[in-house]
């Protein structure tokens, strides 16, 4: 029987009625009295030498209150880079400033040169509208090898070169890595495209700034997944606003996918306006702003070599990337390609050699940073494509090669060559689940009905690890990181026994709203509906990081259990002198307190009413009140993963593939709700198919955004996508959380472009086209054109 | 978007009238126009609303056995009322877009704009109708002058567009992913005087007629007669495809649409 509350139980998401029935509180929903708004006068050219900004005519329109240029910021700090990189040879990383708004040159399409705050929005465009700025365009920076050559233009002119950094891990294996390579059987070697993707969430990003003059606090209320971290980040590195006099907001989020983790100069913007004319000023980012200033995703070019013995045996593998890191450095883009991608390359295999290399470079396009799986989508992409690659050289079945490469169950802990420790796993379990569901042997005969149809069935498929529950804050913080990567909660409970939990992860979208209560309803053994979680609001919840890395359950969820475990153990105090017992023998179950072989009892309601009228109360022993915070620092990584097989058809007359089966076998340790789970990994389905199939952020060779709409970038619809089979009962459970769980938000997204462009390699295969290797999105056109050439 | 009047005329003469002023416009569905706007790219003083005009509402058959759509019906419309007795142009309005667009968008307005991946272009021109304006008839053959451009003047209407009805017809659509438009799309119709084949999506002049086709299978209706593929010079190319993939598309659709019309 599947239980219908508590832990594991697939109870309704609370949040939706609210999401469902237009009573949702988002950001732009929040209008204050004397409101101003905001428009950005944007550079329309890639790169350019910024002579001067012409405001005269724009000052004199209807509306007007005032314009900002980058001189307004002249002595204002510049967006911070979250995560120093150091590279090869020990330097870190060059770190361009990264002004609010330009000064001196404009770096891509998009970059904001001035802004107006008029009365209404309308009178704000108008008048940006009629700014006159006076650019020098540049030649462009676009291509990122043509950006690494001698002599190409730079786009930062401080800076030495184009390269950010050139990294490389593990460093010491470099030689060995080689020396591997030249003396295998055999290497199989494949160069590929990780396309660059706009998140584009549903809700585009909103910034409403706030100064209260009579104490000097300033309030910003935004779109993001992480209010402190802006709070810190705005605060203490652009503004110099201390966080007691700094409030961050972030009210309901419509998705993030990680494009809400940064701090955005439009957030600093308002903030810094508000104050400046005394008046709240907002700004609401339009669809077409949202594609040329939102963060963009992936964007790597990748050659990867991996080396097999007579049997298969992994023996080594390299791989040489150049990862984009566009115009400036966003909040944690230097973290992406190298630590949040280089440590996930040896996947579940036991590969004992890696070498990663990564060039991360400046481009005059759109920053690009963390998307829905960061650096984890590359690593699994590139490992999973030339596994296959390799199983077809050496006519290996593609399972059986990944099969003997497993790490086994035994084996763990596990630590890898790059660096990280796998607690615990069973990747035969996933894929024996995988391939039952997918019903792997009744193939032939669909791909005969295929056939028959005139279509090429193909299969494809992939296993796949990642990192989650971000971070252990010692290792980073040896590996770069600016922050650490605690979670926090502070849990109160109410005099009437109804408990809120102030928690510092924030819900976009994910459920925590009723994943988290179902928690708490477990541990004490009350209704669901006594909790509420309350998020997002740096005034009212304790110093957070925020959601993502699929973080939320493993950090913050922890950080939850840790406090409510330290309200159970004062309320077991509070009980065992009600019940004239000793607290060692009070336990606690379906929400009462009981003293073991009596028959004593008191609720938890009474526990916790007399903890705020302590009439009869140890005061001696403890305090009154029942309200505990904790902090959770996870002691490790948790290591989701899986096996996914995905089955297409392609019509070999036009090169459309439609993926006629889906199956996601993942192991997320213990789940707390399973139907929130499932669609976790369908949206993450449908992200990661996207980018297989149809999106792809494209510029031309002046820096002009090709893909700026959606009438050229493709978003995945329901009809793209099959119904999917996806299974979660392989369980081994993370062995250092409190709840054994591993997180499930990225999965999808990371697990799937692989399995999609396997099967299509292996449709054309079997329809007697020699196709290695397509790069994605696999659009008609290109199948066509690969088949074809 | 900037300020405009709107204009909600009940006739045609009146709608004549109110196009005649300064920087008019006429207004379909709003389905391209509007979002041009929004986005300043357009800013009309004023927009005449087509939708009140009850005369250019509908879709009959005339005693001639021509299809008549009245130049505002919309696609949803002509997508039922066109079924029974023109169902491959039904299919294809009812191929465009999304519902909101069909409930939206109009016959006039997708004809008038002439967006060289739209799909009633193909259906027109493929189907040899012939549009009709407040002034004239012009025929699709000579409407259709390259990208956006069309034979209407300057306030011109399109009032309704006269469609003769094939003894079979098609359209195939392969659909751009990101738009949905027609990445390439062929409208086959045949008639008891030959085979007329119209292409939309794949050509920089615009709609065009395959002519090697349509002699082809003037000859021999059936997907076999159909013609190596066109030649891609002068095919477009964007981030959607190539000149060859589309050259590919026009040989496979039309074949494809051949079959289907039976
Ligand atoms: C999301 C989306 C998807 C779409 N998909 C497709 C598709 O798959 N295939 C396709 O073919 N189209 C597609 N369209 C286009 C749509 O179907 C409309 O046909 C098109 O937008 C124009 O029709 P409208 O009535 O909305 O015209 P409007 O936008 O109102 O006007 C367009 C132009 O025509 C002029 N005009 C309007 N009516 C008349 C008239 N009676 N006489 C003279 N001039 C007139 C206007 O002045 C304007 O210049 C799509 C549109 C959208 C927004």
């Amino acid at each position: 029987m599947p239980k219908d509350s508590g832990i594991g139980a697939s109870s309704k998401r609370r949040e939706d009625i609210r999401f469902l029935t237009g009573t949702g509180n988002y950001t732009d929903d929040i209008n204050l009295n004397g409101q101003a708004y905001v428009a950005f006068l944007r550079s329309d050219v890639a790169h350019g030498t910024l002579n001067g900004v012409d405001s005269s005519a724009a000052a004199g329109m209807p509306g007007v209150v005032r314009i900002f240029t980058g001189a307004d910021f002249e002595g204002v700090g510049g967006l911070p880079c979250g995560w120093q990189v150091t590279d090869r040879h020990g330097q870190p990383m060059q770190e361009p400033a990264h002004p609010v708004l330009a000064q001196g040159k404009v770096r891509h399409v998009g970059d904001p040169i001035a802004a107006v705050v008029a009365e209404t929005a309308a009178q704000a465009r108008d008048a940006a509208d009629a700014i006159n700025a006076d650019i020098t365009e540049l030649p462009a920076v676009v291509d990122m090898s043509a950006a690494l050559a001698e002599g190409s233009p730079k786009v930062h002119d401080d800076l030495t070169s184009n390269l950010c950094y050139d990294w490389g891990f593990v460093e010491e294996n470099k030689d060995a890595v080689a020396a591997a390579i030249d003396g295998a059987h055999h290497v199989t070697t494949l160069e590929l495209v990780n396309n660059r993707l706009v998140a584009n969430p549903m809700e585009p990003r909103v910034a409403v700034g706030d100064y209260a003059a009579h104490n000097g606090e300033s309030t910003l209320y935004t779109t993001s997944q992480n209010p402190h971290v802006i709070r810190l980040l705005m605060g203490a590195f652009v503004l110099g606003i201390p966080e007691h006099k700094l409030r961050v907001v972030a009210p309901d989020v419509g998705g993030g996918f990680g494009s809400k983790i940064f701090h955005y100069a439009e957030e600093a913007f308002c903030t810094f306006a508000a104050k400046a004319i005394k008046r709240p000023v907002k700004w609401t980012s339009t669809r077409s702003e949202a594609f040329i200033t939102d963060a963009h995703g992936r964007d790597h070019v990748t050659k990867i070599e991996l080396a097999l013995d007579a049997e298969g045996k992994f023996l080594a593998l390299r791989t040489d990337t150049l990862a984009n890191m566009g115009a400036y450095l966003s909040t944690f883009s230097t973290s992406v390609p190298t630590w949040l991608h280089g440590t996930l390359m040896a996947g579940n295999y036991t590969t004992p050699l890696i070498y990663v290399n990564v060039k991360a470079v400046f481009t005059n396009t759109v920053p690009v940073d963390a998307y829905r799986g960061a650096g984890r989508p590359e690593a699994t992409f590139q490992l999973e494509r030339v596994i296959d690659k390799a199983a077809r050289e050496m006519g290996i079945d593609p399972v059986e090669l990944r099969r003997r490469n497993f790490i086994q169950p035994d084996q763990f802990p596990y630590a890898t060559p790059v660096a990280v420790e796998y607690d615990t796993g069973n990747y035969d379990a996933t894929m024996d689940k995988a391939l039952a569901l997918a019903d792997w042997d009744g193939f032939e005969a669909r791909a005969a009905e295929s056939a028959a149809n005139g279509k090429w069935r193909g299969r494809g498929v992939n296993s796949y690890i990642e990192a989650c529950g971000i971070a252990p804050s010692a290792l980073v913080g040896q590996l770069g990181a600016r922050a650490g990567l605690y979670e926090s909660a502070t849990v109160r409970v109410n005099a009437t026994g109804g408990l809120v939990v102030m928690t510092g992860s924030h819900s976009h979208g994910q459920g925590h709203e009723t994943a988290f209560p179902q928690v708490i309803a477990e541990m004490i053994g009350i209704d669901e509906s006594m909790v509420e979680i309350v998020h997002g609001d740096t005034a009212n919840t304790p110093m957070g990081m925020g959601t993502y890395g699929s973080r939320s359950i493993a950090v913050g969820g922890s950080a939850m259990v840790r406090a409510a475990e330290k309200i159970i153990n004062k309320a077991k105090k509070i009980a065992a002198h009600l019940m004239e017992a000793s607290d060692a023998d009070v336990e606690l179950a379906n929400g009462e307190f009981t003293v073991a072989g009596t028959d004593k009892s008191v609720a938890w309601g009474d526990v916790c009413l007399a903890a705020y009228v302590p009439h009869n109360y140890p005061l001696e022993d403890i305090e009154p009140g029942l309200e505990e915070t904790a902090f959770y620092d996870p002691a490790n990584f948790t290591y989701p993963a899986g096996a996914y097989i995905c089955e297409v058809e392609v019509d070999p007359g036009t090169g459309q593939v439609s993926i006629e089966r889906f199956t996601a076998a993942d192991d997320f340790g213990n789940v707390i709700n399973p139907m929130i789970v499932e669609g976790q990994v369908h949206g993450g389905l449908g992200q990661g198919i996207g980018q297989a199939l149809l999106e792809n952020c494209v510029y031309d060779e002046n820096g002009q955004l090709v893909s700026g709409s959606f009438m050229d970038y493709a978003m995945p619809r329901a009809d793209d996508l099959p119904n999917f089979t996806v299974d979660h009962s392989c369980q081994t459970p993370c062995t250092h959380n409190p709840l054994g769980v591993k997180g499930c938000g990225e999965a999808g997204a990371i697990g799937s472009p692989p399995a999609v462009v396997n099967a299509v390699v292996d449709a054309l295969q079997r329809g007697g086209k020699d196709v290695t290797h397509i790069d994605m999105p696999l659009s008609p056109s290109r199948v066509w054109s690969a088949m074809n050439s | 978007m900037h300020n405009f009047e709107l204009v909600t005329p009940n006739s045609v003469a009146d709608a004549v009238s109110a196009l005649s002023g300064e920087d008019a416009q006429p207004l379909g569905g709003g389905q391209t126009l509007i979002p041009t706007m929004k986005q300043r790219l357009a800013a009309p003083a004023t927009l005449v609303s087509m939708g009140g005009i009850a005369e250019m509402v509908g879709v009959c058959v005339d005693d001639d056995g021509v299809m008549v759509i009245g130049g505002a019906t919309t696609h949803a419309q002509v997508a039922a009322d066109a079924s029974a007795s023109y169902p491959a142009l039904a299919a294809l309005a009812g191929q465009i877009g999304d519902p909101a667009v069909r409930n939206r968008g109009t016959i006039g307005g997708s004809l008038a704009n002439n967006d060289p991946a739209a799909c009633y272009p193909a259906g027109t021109l493929g189907s040899g109708a012939t549009i009709v304006t407040n002034a004239r008839e012009i025929a699709a053959d000579d409407f259709f002058q390259g990208l956006f451009e069309t034979a209407l003047d300057e306030g011109e209407i399109i009032t309704s567009v006269k469609f003769p009805i094939p003894e079979a017809a098609n359209y195939q659509k392969m659909l751009q992913p990101a738009s949905r438009f027609a990445l390439t799309g062929v409208f086959v119709a045949s008639f008891a005087g030959g085979v007329r084949v119209a292409v939309t999506g794949a050509s920089n002049e615009g709609v065009h007629r395959w002519s090697a086709a349509e002699a082809a299978l003037s000859a021999n209706f059936s997907a076999d007669a159909v013609p190596e593929a066109p030649s891609a010079d002068d095919l477009i190319s964007d981030l959607h495809g190539t000149p060859e993939y589309r050259a590919n598309l026009v040989k496979v659709l039309t074949g494809r649409a051949v079959a289907a019309a039976g």
